[in-house]
């Protein structure tokens, strides 16, 4: 046994089970037993493209700093499958623990001296106590939840308490899974020094003013709060948790309760071709309507993007990212679908992108995403990814103002139209490029021909060259305005002079902050801009142009955020470094800056 | 240029319907397809069936897809909101634009190629989910806009304009929109306007996915011998299995049941479909007696038209999805967003 080092509300638990015996909701009452104890908290689920019986694990991260990216350390991992072992104890941190079921015995020649090994017969236990085998294999790991309670001086009338609201309607499950609790509670009690050094204190005011969310289900309350009434998708992980969402919210706040009718209509699609097409037809006839997928979905809906684009139809489309390229690993993330969003469709085509970084910044873009498609009538993509949108984020609530009003851009009603000699579709009037439109059904001077085939500033279909470049200038006219229009930068200076920048953007954030924090207190500072949007503004321009060299960290293979601002801004490539994460797993904080250390030696090297 | 702005010459005499516009006003620009066109015809009976219905020009969208068929929205209610889609994919357009608003009259023009291959999974789960629209096939066996391939409805043994004879299984919308369970399914002859104009009205009332199989021959690339979507094969073979009158809601039915063998189907607005059969044995409500009946008529390489198949009780796509009945587009932001105390109270629950 070696000497562990004390980590009071600062270590990381992973939990490696096996997918389809219950674990996520042992997992779920481990994270909000540390959250109600006042610890921020993070948990991240890597779990396989499978329903049951592959290797599964938790990662949950309690950081009295409220760190919530991946550190890249195990403090204690809790080893449930055999099929994983030797992997798991390879990869706890020196100094930590690994609790294993000593029911069977394990490998002798997987040792390890600089951790703490821990058996417990949780297995065994659970034979010998529950009955059913099913129950058995379940409570097997709610007992860990006990294990681990008195391992880390987890508060059991917290526990008791959660049990008591998650089963409120089934009072049986809440005695079976707290005995389940006491025996691996009681078992580490008797036969371990409790607690570790590695252990949760309560803190400050119990989280007061936080929620736990995943970023999907963020989302589609932005949907719901955005007035969408059309959905139209196609499943794909790890996007099928948005429109599941937007389901259970919509039969909450929007289903009439005595007759069962629905102020919303979800339309399962029998492709992703379809779920965009519908998106089109259903704002093309005045509703707010999105889509959410993935990456392949994307591909798919390429056709309708290049026509939404043309035509000029406002549409949403929600990628939540995974990774490629082609099925490539659908329950991993990534950051990868950068370039395919910007550019989707055949021709001369772009579209503007919001990068929300974790669930608040979901629910708030996701409502930005269909202003902003109603005022610039063009398709705008919400680029989420697995990690923020299927993992459990601690945030601040989720805050909701009733004085907002929908943006439906310019959008002619009857009364304008009647007054109007004639109206053309795609008149440009104020120089912003961006037409007035009107919906079917409302005034007889309102008909136009949407068509993706050549068209004119009027709406008439065209082969005339002159004529079909005049509408292809506008749309660059509007891409301007489009800039104005998204949301901007966020910088945070060094607080010192700094040749470096560092410029990231969606769920790479905490890591990035942790990286630099910690950098500081070497001496190396960087200076901070988190990107929110494509297109870029001057603040994109200014803050590259300030730095000697400015590191772009993102989650992919080919530096895809780093081609997008060389080709938009003319950014020197030699300035332009990249750091790159692209394994599929959440970026951790250690590896952004070992590469910066890295880079900044060999630059003084040299 | 597919489109010619026509001139606009008011006939005095000319006839005025229940709102007060005539013919004229449910007309579109001039056609480009090529002179004597299948296509023309049917757009002529489509303007007709929306004058006699009276329905207001602003209330209707047109939709289509790509290819020759596709062109013609252009040419018929110029006061409605025209979409041309992309290939293949007008179906799930439609199901957006009437999710999104139920009260608009949905009329969708497709082609062969655009339906049957290229768009073969849109119609059908457009059928399926039954969609209240008229989707209307303009059938002609070819791909015209690209100068005389094949399309997936070529009959086994059809030849093409250059020799080319066919070996491939065709596939028939028909039976296909039965088969998956269509809630009306017709077929006409773009050569025969007085069934047309009725079976059109039919299906613009049919509240459900009303397919309308055209066969509108290729004058260009499939009128020659030995082709059998031709006029004069059609003609030959043309098999009209029933009659269909459409009676608006405010008329009577005069001469009831003359014939014995008229069975009227009543619709959700009131209007009704009277139905006379030229075979004493088809009844329309039938589908495995419609299905094996088509079967052995295609065995005797006949054209079976009419309304073949109706079932006005299947529920459309907003009953299935129990949506509520004023548009979801024209509900008010107020009525959508939930508010803040509400996202409050929400957020407890997760803690």
């Amino acid at each position: 046994m070696s000497a562990a080092q004390s980590r009071v509300n600062d270590f990381v638990v992973k939990i490696g089970t096996v997918n389809g015996t219950g674990s996520a909701s042992a997992n779920g009452l481990l994270m909000k037993a540390l959250f109600r104890m006042g610890i921020p908290v993070t948990g991240k689920n890597m779990f396989p493209s499978n329903i049951q019986g592959l290797p599964t694990w938790y990662e949950i991260r309690a950081n009295k700093d409220g760190y919530m990216a991946r550190s890249g350390r195990v403090d204690v991992m809790v080893a449930m499958n055999a099929q994983t072992y030797k992997q798991d104890l390879a990869e706890v941190s020196p100094g930590g623990f690994l609790i294993y079921d000593s029911t069977w015995p394990r490998e002798h020649t997987l040792q390890r001296d600089d951790i703490t090994v821990l058996g417990v017969p949780l297995a065994k236990m659970a034979n010998e106590h529950f009955k059913v085998a099913r129950v058995r294999i379940l409570m097997k790991n709610v007992a860990y939840v006990g294990v681990l309670a008195a391992l880390l001086n987890l508060d059991l009338e917290i526990i008791k308490q959660l049990l008591t609201e998650t089963f409120a309607d089934k009072p049986k499950l809440v005695d079976s899974n707290l005995e389940a609790i006491m025996l691996g509670y009681d078992y580490a009690m008797a036969q371990f020094t409790c607690p570790l050094p590695v252990r949760a204190e309560k803190m400050g005011n119990g989280n007061e003013g936080k929620v736990l969310i995943e970023g999907n289900a963020a989302a589609a309350l932005g949907a719901v709060y955005a007035g969408a009434t059309v959905g139209a998708w196609y499943p794909i992980t790890p996007s099928t948790s948005v429109m599941d969402a937007f389901k259970s919210y919509c039969d909450m706040f929007r289903t009439d309760p005595e007759t069962g009718e629905r102020r919303f209509c979800i339309i399962q699609a029998e492709d992703e071709l379809a779920a965009a097409g519908m998106v089109l037809g259903a704002n093309w006839a005045g509703a707010r309507a999105f889509t959410p997928t993935s990456g392949p979905g994307i591909s798919l809906m390429s056709e309708f993007i290049g026509f939404a684009y043309y035509a000029e139809i406002p549409s949403v489309f929600m990628d939540i990212q995974r990774v490629g390229p082609s099925t490539g690993m659908p329950t991993r993330t990534q950051q990868c679908d950068l370039m395919l969003a910007a550019f989707a469709s055949h021709g001369d085509t772009r579209h503007p992108i919001l990068l929300p970084k974790d669930p608040n910044e979901c629910f708030e873009l996701s409502v930005k995403a269909f202003d902003l498609a109603d005022r610039l009538q063009t398709p705008v993509f919400f680029l989420s990814d697995l990690d923020i949108g299927m993992n459990d984020w601690m945030i601040d609530e989720l805050q909701w103002d009733d004085g907002y009003q929908p943006d439906r851009g310019k959008m002619l009603g009857p009364a304008e139209l009647e007054t109007m000699e004639k109206f053309h579709r795609y008149l440009d009037e104020d120089g912003d490029g961006i037409p007035k439109r009107t919906l079917p059904g409302k005034h007889p001077k309102g008909a136009y021909f949407v068509r993706g085939s050549g068209h004119n500033r009027y709406g008439g279909y065209t082969e005339d060259a002159e004529e079909y470049q005049d509408v292809l200038d506008r749309l660059l006219v509007k891409w301007e305005t489009a800039k104005q229009l998204v949301p901007g930068p966020e910088i945070r200076h060094a607080g010192k002079h700094a040749d470096y920048g560092i410029i990231a953007f969606g769920s790479s954030h905490g890591a990035v902050t942790e990286a630099l924090d910690g950098l500081a207190e070497e001496g190396i500072h960087a200076d901070y801009m988190r990107l929110r949007a494509f297109p870029f503004n001057e603040e994109v321009e200014a803050f590259i142009a300030a730095h000697k060299t400015v590191f772009v960290v993102e989650q992919n293979r080919d530096a895809q955020m780093r081609s997008l601002l060389m080709v938009e801004l003319d950014a020197p490539a030699d300035k332009l470094v990249s750091v790159l994460h692209y394994n599929g797993l959440p970026i951790p904080s250690d590896c952004i800056a070992e590469a910066l250390r890295e880079h900044i030696a060999k630059e003084a090297a040299a | 240029m597919t489109y010619i702005k026509k001139p606009r010459i008011d006939l005095p005499g000319r006839g005025r319907n229940e709102i007060g516009l005539t013919m004229r006003d449910y007309e579109g620009g001039l056609s480009t397809l090529c002179a004597g066109c299948g296509h023309d015809s049917i757009t002529a009976a489509i303007v007709q069936a929306f004058f006699e219905l009276s329905t207001p020009p602003e209330s209707v969208i047109k939709l289509s897809g790509i290819g020759c068929s596709s062109k013609t929205p252009a040419y018929f209610v110029s006061g409605a909101h025209g979409f041309n889609s992309v290939h293949g994919r007008m179906p799930s357009v439609a199901t957006g634009a009437m999710a999104a608003n139920r009260d608009l009259v949905c009329i969708a023009v497709s082609g062969d190629g655009d339906s049957l291959s290229i768009g073969f999974g849109q119609f059908g789960h457009v059928v399926r989910r039954n969609l209240n629209m008229l989707y209307i096939i303009e059938n002609n066996g070819v791909y015209g806009l690209t100068k005389g391939q094949f399309s997936a409805s070529a009959d086994p043994g059809s030849k093409a304009k250059k020799g080319e004879v066919n070996v491939m299984q065709s596939i028939d919308p028909v039976s296909t929109a039965i088969a998956l369970g269509g809630s009306f399914v017709a077929r006409g002859f773009s050569g025969d306007r007085a069934q047309l104009v009725p079976l059109i009205k039919a299906g613009i009332r049919h509240r459900g996915c009303a397919v309308l199989d055209v066969i509108s021959p290729c004058v260009t690339f499939n009128d020659h011998e030995g082709s059998t979507k031709s006029y004069a094969y059609t003609r030959e073979n043309y098999h009209p299995a029933v009659y269909t009158d459409f009676v608006p809601p405010a008329e009577q039915i005069e001469a009831e049941q003359k014939d014995g063998e008229a069975t009227t189907v009543t619709m959700h607005d009131g209007s009704r479909i009277k139905l006379r059969k030229a075979d004493n044995a088809y009844d329309p409500s039938d589908r495995s007696a419609v299905m094996h009946y088509l079967e052995d008529r295609r065995t005797k390489g006949e054209v079976v038209t009419g309304l073949l198949y109706i079932d006005e009780d299947l529920p459309e796509m907003h009953a299935i999805a129990q949506t509520e009945a004023e548009p979801l587009s024209g509900r008010a932001f107020s009525d959508l967003s939930p508010g803040a105390a509400a996202l409050a109270k929400l957020q407890k629950g997760m803690r």
